[in-house]
């Protein structure tokens, strides 16, 4: 820059200046060529935004559609129908009628029996096992209720629906290819030419599968459903509800209308901030070292769930309070005290009321959070195998999103189905909750 | 003895003692309340929260250390025999838990202590849950008792009332210092244990990641390996991937968002986009491990390239999915809070909106938006369903993100799933990389942070 | 786009041509109207001031002038303005071109964060007027010099423009709309954010440029418009009041209104 600084010793002198240039032509076509080039950039770069968006939710689209195309299906199920002869001699010899009795009856051999009637032709031993498989194993169970309910039917004989199994389902929702290689798919030959003879006696229909919203895990697709998971969630909810709700609101009010400016003020919003951004694996890692190995509370258990997820919400829900707490006008405040009200009577009675709304929605924002959470779950072993429906906050349970993850992890194809169906139902619930919190948001929206 | 009836109990005593409270104060007022210093309310509040809060505090510390002190003295009557080993007792003290409960029948055959001890810990169980009881309302009615006494007609029961409640929220708020402090507690503390056992510069710098250890003491690579970079290679890998993938999108769809789009557009789309944010890891997972990850090994082997089904991309490329509305809503802040003049002289002078956007806004913004990459980042590294249900378990050292490669919190995942020994090296890895993961992400927050703070007073 | 050259004398009291001119302009802000029916025309390298209480259009009114209404949202405006007799709301104008050659400057100084010489050298550039870094140098001195800044920034180039006191941020500014060259510089309240020996330099620079720019000022100032202003306009509610040579409206205004503002009975 050294004719810079030379130049700057010439135009330092003191004097009128004169305009050395020339005035620009703006109507050159020099000017013009480049005032299009300019506007070309612009378009491109405008475009380029427009792109960056219509990606991103392209790639939302997808993720619906993938999901839904595979997990529609699980929403129904394939049923056969039998004849059934309820054999007395089978169910209740002695003709008591007593449940107890009914209850113990090998309901099993009774289906058994009864498909070797309709295809009197297949006799061999690991034939018979292979036909066996058409009907699930939890059909027996739907059958004993059913005789429990209604003992009259023993001694009768009924067309009843019965539940497939899950490999006969995949055939018939077209996932198995009938016209494959045999080698190829998890059926026979053999067992896809019965279910075709099924199909044609008009003895196969898909019916609403009730059990995948009513059951509890199990290891047979068929027979999972997702109601365990869900009991588990809500019961891990409630816990996480009502831990960061209150210390969440209090922590946020004690922040915003008492704390004075001090080093333990600022520890607390320094810890908050970080906390909002740590890993949630690490919440894991904590509750699992604290709750289980310190405390000794009981493993996989929805209070032990809540309560590590209930630190992980605690950051978000006061972050929220604090802003809809800040948002109430200061002259309200003021308006309160001047009346005498004592601090505490102006926050109770005034401000927090006015700041709810905005609270309640970031606590619904943060519960849905908590729902939609797994790996932290993982850490304290709420991912075990468990089929009972849990009946307290000490059961061993499993929550929604953490059974979408063992059922991905499942080798069977019909889990594939299952896992995308379970996703839907979990989508649908936080979908609720938002647009319950963007509905409170808007009702309660105020301009100060 | 559950813990919802304790609760419970707790709730009547202070509806009680709010109840007799509010009478005393009502009789010494003599029927006019203004010859009372406080509401009577006050004073059942005040009487309430002195029988309730020593109730609660002596439930929460017995539920604390009940489980710790029982297991010591079951563990003190064992035979040396079984606490020699920590393996073997950990199974003894599972048997006894069963045998308390009556759940364990098929333990009949189980050595005689232990079915003596699992009597002797139903037994203390039993006689726990009834002291508790005893104390619990022994504490409740002292306080009941203690403050029914100060009540006066001069009592100032509402500054008192305000005092505790204005301490309880100071506790509230010093949990967020409690839970910062428990993490890292745990996590040293289990961390330490580790590197008893292993060098932590073998650790840090080790080049070798096999946690699985042996069985048995002869076979091969009974030790297990511990170098942690390999982990750290392949979460670098996968975070570069998802960056790549969320910072230009995220930013351009912030400035299109703020400078371009229609309201009517950004009503829709802006939502649209959060909804990203919002959908669980694990559906994400799911996503990344069924559809994209057969997509891109389908189009790899059409190129003749030798993908693997648990490619780092694939991983990558969902999780930079899931990153990108946190980048464009930081972005976005950063941006809308560069001052309407800078845009007007840009403007002014004859700039286009795409020349304002780069030479003026977007320099302005650049801190800001550091910032938010940097929070991003953090937020990749720490993310976990996704590279758990997508990435590989194998400790690859690669670049190549066509081939599968493990991260940190995968192997977390992995090690802490299943099995616990808490006393073996390959359990207490677990905590140490999560020891490195907090602090990877904290060092992150923290100089992320100041840096938007910075930004933000700027622009104040 | 053709040139036109024919000049129209639509206005008795200039002897040239205006450089630009107003006629019928109406402004809404959605539903409500903010300018009623303004008819102005601004003299060829003269200064005009435009004066009136705060809130009676003026700064919107000369936001019409190089079309920075646009940015805003919900504006719509209905009449003309002519820059050479060429409508600049016309659809074959420009927008980008027209504020090249209608300058602005801010009521708060807004220099960019970047350094002196970026701040002076960004018009040039993105407008491409300069072909050489030796001609922008050239340029951009030159400009600083218009602005009489040169001393003062001459060993300070590269350093941050925000870090300059306000009264040289805002000369900075004046540089950076000078160095488009163009033809018009509008300037909304340049000293509202100044003190008073900022203001006099600015003042007097306002005057130096006279002689090479058409200068148009709002200004709250009464004797700042007298000081620097060849003609005043006085705004009230959102009308054009009365228009005239600067000593005629302070000592002999023909409204009431006018007079009654500019004896101080309201404003």
């Amino acid at each position: 820059m050294t004719d810079m600084a030379s130049l700057m010793e010439d135009r330092a002198k003191p004097g009128t200046p004169k305009d050395p240039r020339k005035p620009v032509n703006w109507d050159s076509p020099d000017i013009a060529r480049r005032i299009k080039k300019r506007y070309g950039a612009d378009r491109r770069f405008k475009m380029y935004g427009l792109v960056a968006i219509l990606m991103a939710l392209a790639a939302l689209l997808t993720l619906g559609t993938s999901i839904v195309s595979k997990g529609y299906t699980a929403f129904f199920h394939t049923y056969v129908e039998l004849e059934i002869f309820f054999d007395p001699a089978e169910i209740d010899p002695d003709r008591t009628n007593d449940p107890a009795v009914i209850g113990r009856a090998n309901f099993d051999g009774l289906i058994k029996q009864n498909l070797r009637n309709h295809f009197p032709d297949v006799t061999g031993r690991s034939e018979l096992r292979q036909l066996y498989d058409v009907i699930s194993g939890g059909a027996s169970y739907d059958l004993r209720t059913r005789v429990m309910e209604n003992p009259s039917l023993i001694g009768e004989t009924r067309k009843v629906w019965l539940i497939s199994g899950d490999d006969f389902d995949m055939l018939n929702k077209g996932f198995i290819d009938a016209g494959g290689e045999e080698a190829s798919r998890r059926l026979s030959d053999a067992q896809v030419g019965w279910f075709q003879r099924l199909v044609a006696d008009g003895a196969v229909e898909k019916q609403f599968h009730k059990r995948f919203f009513t059951g509890g895990d199990s290891r047979e697709p068929e027979l999972a459903g997702i109601w365990g998971a869900a009991v588990g969630s809500f019961y891990t909810l409630i816990i996480t509800l009502l831990l960061s709700f209150p210390i969440g609101v209090a922590a946020a009010v004690y922040l915003e209308e008492f704390a004075p400016r001090n080093r333990f003020t600022y520890l607390v919003e320094v810890n908050i901030n970080n906390l909002a951004a740590v890993p949630s694996i690490v919440f894991g890692l904590l509750g699992l070292e604290v709750y289980l190995n310190l405390m000794h509370l009981p493993r996989s258990a929805p209070l032990v769930g809540g309560l590590t997820l209930a630190l992980m919400t605690l950051p978000t829900i006061i972050i929220a309070s604090r802003a809809a707490i800040k948002a109430v006008p200061p002259s309200i405040r003021q308006a309160a005290l001047g009346l005498g009200a004592s601090k505490v009577q102006t926050v109770t009675h005034h401000v927090l009321p006015l700041a709810m709304p905005g609270i309640l929605t970031g606590t619904i924002i943060g519960m849905a959070q908590a729902l939609g959470e797994t790996a932290p779950l993982l850490m304290i072993g709420m991912v075990a195998f468990i089929v009972d429906v849990p009946g307290g906050v000490t059961d061993p349970a499993t929550v929604l999103p953490v059974q979408i993850y063992l059922w991905a992890d499942s080798p069977e194809r019909a889990f594939v189905e299952k896992t995308s169906a379970a996703i839907m139902v979990l989508l649908g619930f936080l979908i609720l909750m938002n647009g319950f919190a963007v509905y409170l948001r808007k009702k309660f929206e105020r301009k100060w | 003895m559950s813990l919802t009836f304790l609760l419970l109990a707790i709730a009547l005593l202070c509806a009680l003692s709010f109840f007799f409270g509010r009478q005393r104060a009502v009789g010494l007022s003599g029927g006019r309340y203004s010859n009372l210093h406080s509401l009577p309310v006050h004073y059942g509040v005040y009487t309430a929260l002195w029988c309730g809060l020593p109730a609660l505090f002596i439930v929460m510390v017995w539920y604390g250390f009940q489980g710790t002190i029982i297991q010591a003295l079951i563990v003190a009557d064992l035979p040396d025999s079984l606490t020699s080993d920590p393996g073997q007792l950990s199974l003894a003290l599972n048997s006894i838990g069963l045998l308390s409960e009556g759940r364990g029948a098929h333990l009949a055959g189980a050595a005689p202590e232990l079915i003596d001890a699992g009597r002797r810990l139903a037994n203390l169980k039993s006689i726990a849950s009834g002291a508790l009881v005893v104390v619990m309302v022994c504490g409740a009615l002292l306080g009941l008792i203690f403050s029914y006494r100060k009540i006066t007609k001069d009592m100032r029961a509402r500054n008192n009332v305000e005092r505790i409640a204005r301490g309880l929220m100071m506790i509230c708020s010093a949990i967020a210092i409690l839970s910062t402090v428990g993490i890292v507690f745990s996590l040293m503390f289990e961390s330490l244990q580790f590197f008893t056992k292993i060098s932590p510069l073998d650790f840090l710098f080790g080049l070798e990641w096999s946690p699985q250890t042996a069985i048995r003491a002869d076979q091969v690579a009974s030790e297990g390996a511990f170098g942690m970079i390999p982990l750290f290679v392949g979460t670098l890998l996968i975070t570069f991937i998802a960056m790549c993938v969320a910072v230009p999108v995220g930013l351009f769809s912030a400035i299109y968002m703020g400078e371009y789009a229609s309201p009517k557009f950004r009503a829709v789309a802006k939502p649209a986009l959060e909804i990203l944010a919002g959908v669980p890891t694990v559906v994400y997972g799911f996503f990344a491990a069924l559809t994209v990850a057969p997509f891109i090994r389908n189009q790899g082997s059409l190129l003749g390239l030798d993908v693997s089904s648990e490619s780092a991309l694939a991983a990558g490329l969902v999780m930079g999915l899931m990153i990108i509305p946190f980048v464009s809503s930081l972005s976005d802040d950063v941006m809308s809070q560069v001052p309407q003049s800078l845009r007007d002289g840009s403007y002014g002078l004859g700039a286009t909106k795409s020349e304002t956007i780069r030479n003026v806004i977007f320099p302005a913004a650049l801190p800001g938006i550091v910032g938010a990459v940097l929070l991003a980042v953090s937020r990749a590294v720490g993310e976990t369903m996704i590279v758990v249900m997508a990435a590989g378990l194998a400790a690859n050292m690669t670049a190549n993100p066509l081939q599968a490669v493990t991260t940190v919190t995968v192997q977390i995942v992995t090690l802490l799933v299943g099995d616990q020994e808490f006393d073996s090296a390959k359990t207490l890895s677990a905590f140490a990389l999560g020891l490195v993961l907090f602090l990877v992400t904290l060092g992150l927050n923290v100089f992320a942070l100041k840096i938007v703070k910075k930004y933000r007073e700027k622009y104040d | 786009m053709a040139v036109v050259t024919a000049r129209a004398m639509t206005d008795g009291t200039s002897a040239q041509a205006p450089k630009m001119a107003v006629r019928k302009l109406d402004l809404f802000y959605g539903e409500s109207q903010a300018l009623y029916e303004v008819d102005l025309d601004i003299a060829e390298k003269q200064v005009t001031a435009l004066i009136g209480p705060s809130g009676c259009g003026k700064s919107t009114f000369l936001r019409c002038l190089n079309r920075m209404n646009d940015t805003i949202d919900g504006v719509t405006i209905k009449g003309n303005v002519t820059l050479d007799d060429r409508d600049i709301y016309d659809k074959a104008i420009d927008v980008v071109q027209l504020r090249a050659r209608i300058g602005m400057v801010f009521q708060k100084p807004n220099p960019f964060p970047k350094s002196i010489y970026d701040n002076v050298a960004y018009g040039p550039r993105i407008h491409g007027l300069v072909n050489s870094r030796d001609e922008l140098d050239e340029v951009v001195m030159t400009s600083l010099e218009k602005a009489g800044l040169i001393k003062e920034v001459k060993d300070r180039m590269a350093e941050p423009a925000t870090g300059l006191s306000g009264g040289q941020q805002q000369r900075l500014c004046i540089a950076r709309a000078v160095a488009v060259s163009p033809e018009v510089i509008l300037m909304d309240e340049p000293c509202s954010a100044l003190d008073p020996i900022a203001t006099a330099k600015v003042e007097e620079l306002i005057d130096e440029l006279r002689s090479n720019y058409t200068i148009v000022i709002v200004t709250h100032s009464m004797q700042q418009a007298a000081r620097v202003s060849q003609r005043t306009a006085f705004f009230h509610l959102g009308k054009l009041v009365e228009v005239g040579d600067t000593d005629q409206i302070f000592t002999n205004p023909k409204d009431e209104r006018t007079k009654g503002y500019i004896t101080g009975r309201f404003g």
